[in-house]
């Protein structure tokens, strides 16, 4: 064969190195350094508060042992942690969440083009929330274990099992784009439905309606603890299952030759996926495009492998995400914006984008 | 390790592919499967890997594959599909390591063994200047030697090939064969190939399997199996075949109706 010789000591070693556990823990760090950041610069914009400067300053004041002169009142201290801080909080979990769910959905139907939205999952999700709403709100909201992400959870996972058995009918094993149609035909489906149990029940309109458009504007601290477990099960879930999503990508024939249980990882990743998509739907409504922005400017600019998309995409999703909720409070300010809207904003044509990168690869 | 089948069937939809076949292919042996298509060859080197049904014993060494998990079925079994998805954004060295999914935990990483074995075969298969290539870069030829890689980095004492050579040129299925040929010879490994090359089957295998309609209706050397009155049965063909002196036998197709 015409490249005969051994290679040199040095050139191997640097192809080894790809995964070593010294460069993935730099990702990490990386990782968290990132979602820190802004999430501080979240805490510092806004209408009312502090001088920006002021809260970086004003948080390491609250660290213990750190004592600094800040020079922030007790009245802008709360705006800081009553109001922003949980909105961060919440943008990061929901952000994080989309885009792992995305990155683990596109791994498990071997389809770059899919996301919680495009396969129909947010909608049916949020079909199941809006169901628990009319069915008497006022008498569960007090309950121990709040039934909206669970009812958004069943309807989820009702849109995810049309979904991929519609795709699997027409053809989702030959072309990428059976799957998003039959995606698209199953929110059209859940949207219709849901826009008929809302005409019955004309008094929680208002209510859902506020919500579908992105509820991060009302966050609280109660909904953070509402969607932290769900968002920590999930996502404890799909990273450990990450480098198995990797294996998939040869097909599941071969992946089953290599000792993959094909079906089962697709199970429990696409069950892990949905109970966090719906998590995320049921406290801040809908916000499209994350799943599949993330993981692709993930793969962008790492590569492919599952193994770095899946935990990168977690950090950058929460960043991307903190950071798309301030234009929606200061541009348009004493409005919001909301923050589906500024999402769509840079979705819509980052989506277009991929669709003619992959043509021009094929 | 040996090879063992008995009374294997492989079913689809009630419909028999593979009829009770009875076969022993010792270690280090290179057994061929030749047949028509849809003579079952392929289902035959599927059923063995445990990816479709069987019934019947499939048994390599002591161990029966109906009673192993994938995961240890992967340790005994490498197979290779005729057409094998090459992600074209993987690299080379990470494609060699899927090889080593069985003996890695499900939720863990690779050990520093798993990491040699890969560097060890990747230097050995001459892919090393690959090793940071992306799939979708490299020639016919190369993607050849990147699979045979990974199915040798789950160090099985069985190898199942499915039309190893069906996309690559003469001078690279050649190749490509040799390679196995020396591999299996080192390691004493069990190959068994299916193939359409029938000449190249005769040339590199020990032994033909010549299966028809799922049933095994020819066996043993090349000159036993390879012969015109066998092809003109089974393959419906008219062929000539020359033994040439050092043994090899050569399977030339003749027009039909005689025209010469």
């Amino acid at each position: 064969m015409s490249t005969g010789r051994p290679e040199p000591v040095e050139r191997r070693k640097q192809s080894e190195s790809l995964a070593t556990p010294a460069r993935s823990v730099l990702w990490w760090v990386g990782g968290v350094a990132l979602v820190l950041i802004s999430a501080v610069v979240g805490a510092a914009i806004g209408p009312a508060g502090p001088a920006w400067w002021r809260v970086p300053l004003a948080l390491f004041d609250r660290l213990p042992l750190i004592g600094v002169e800040s020079g922030v009142t007790d009245a802008q201290w709360n705006i800081v942690w009553q109001i922003r801080a949980p909105r961060v909080v919440l943008a990061a979990l929901v952000g994080a969440m989309l885009s792992i769910a995305g990155a683990s959905y596109q791994g498990a139907f071997r389809n770059p083009l899919v996301d919680p939205y495009l396969l129909g999952v947010a909608a049916g999700a949020g079909l199941g929330a809006t169901v628990a709403f009319v069915l008497n709100r006022e008498a569960t909201q007090h309950w121990v274990i709040d039934p909206v992400p669970l009812a958004a959870f069943v309807g989820g996972l009702i849109a995810v099992a049309l979904t991929y058995a519609v795709g699997t009918a027409f053809g989702a094993n030959r072309s990428t784009t059976a799957l998003v149609l039959a995606g698209v035909a199953v929110t059209s489906l859940a949207t219709a439905i849901q826009t008929f149990v809302l005409q019955r029940n004309n008094d929680v309109v208002r209510q859902v309606y506020s919500w579908i458009l992105g509820r991060l504007t009302t966050a609280s601290w109660g909904d953070v603890r509402l969607v932290l477990p769900y968002v920590a099960v999930s996502s404890v879930v799909l990273l450990l299952h990450r480098r198995l999503i990797d294996v998939l990508r040869v097909g599941d024939d071969e992946a089953r030759a290599l000792g993959v249980n094909v079906d089962r990882v697709r199970l429990v990743v696409v069950l892990a996926a949905t109970l966090g998509t719906s998590a995320a739907v049921a406290v801040s409504g809908l916000i499209g495009f994350v799943g599949i922005i993330v993981p692709h400017t993930v793969r962008l600019l790492l590569g492919a492998s599952y193994r770095r998309v899946i935990p990168l995409s977690m950090f950058l999703g929460a960043a991307f995400l903190i950071a798309a909720d301030i234009p929606g409070r200061v541009l348009t300010s004493p409005s919001e914006t909301p923050i589906g809207v500024v999402t769509a904003f840079f979705g819509a044509p980052f989506f277009l984008l991929i669709l003619r990168l992959r043509d021009q690869r094929a | 390790m040996n090879l063992l089948l008995s009374g294997f069937r492989v079913e689809f939809d009630g419909c028999p592919v593979v009829v009770g076949l009875d076969e022993r292919v010792a270690a280090g042996e290179w057994l061929c499967v030749i047949g028509p298509n849809g003579a079952g060859k392929s289902s035959l080197l599927r059923g063995i890997a445990g990816l479709v049904p069987s019934s019947g014993t499939a048994q390599i060494g002591e161990r029966h594959i109906s009673d192993c998990t994938a995961r240890e079925t992967a340790r005994l079994v490498a197979y290779v599909p005729q057409d094998p998805i090459l992600p074209d954004d993987m690299s080379v060295y990470d494609y060699v390591m899927l090889g080593r999914n069985p003996y890695v935990h499900p939720f863990g990483r690779e050990s520093s063994r798993d990491r040699d074995v890969v560097s060890r075969l990747v230097a050995e298969l001459e892919l090393a200047v690959y090793a940071r290539r992306m799939l979708g870069t490299l020639s016919g030829g190369e993607r050849q030697r990147v699979v045979v890689a990974r199915a040798l980095a789950q160090e099985s004492p069985v190898l199942l090939l499915d039309e190893p050579t069906s996309a690559l040129d003469i001078g690279h299925q050649q190749r490509a064969l040799e390679l196995v040929d020396s591999i299996r010879r080192e390691r004493s490994i069990t190959v068994v190939s299916a193939m359409h090359d029938l000449t190249l089957a005769g040339l590199y295998a020990d032994r033909l399997l010549l299966l028809h309609q799922g049933v095994a209706v020819a066996r043993g050397g090349a000159r036993q199996v390879l012969r015109s009155e066998t092809l003109a049965e089974f393959y419906g063909i008219s062929a000539r075949v020359i033994h040439e002196q050092d043994g090899t036998v050569v399977v030339v197709p003749q027009r039909m109706g005689g025209a010469s």
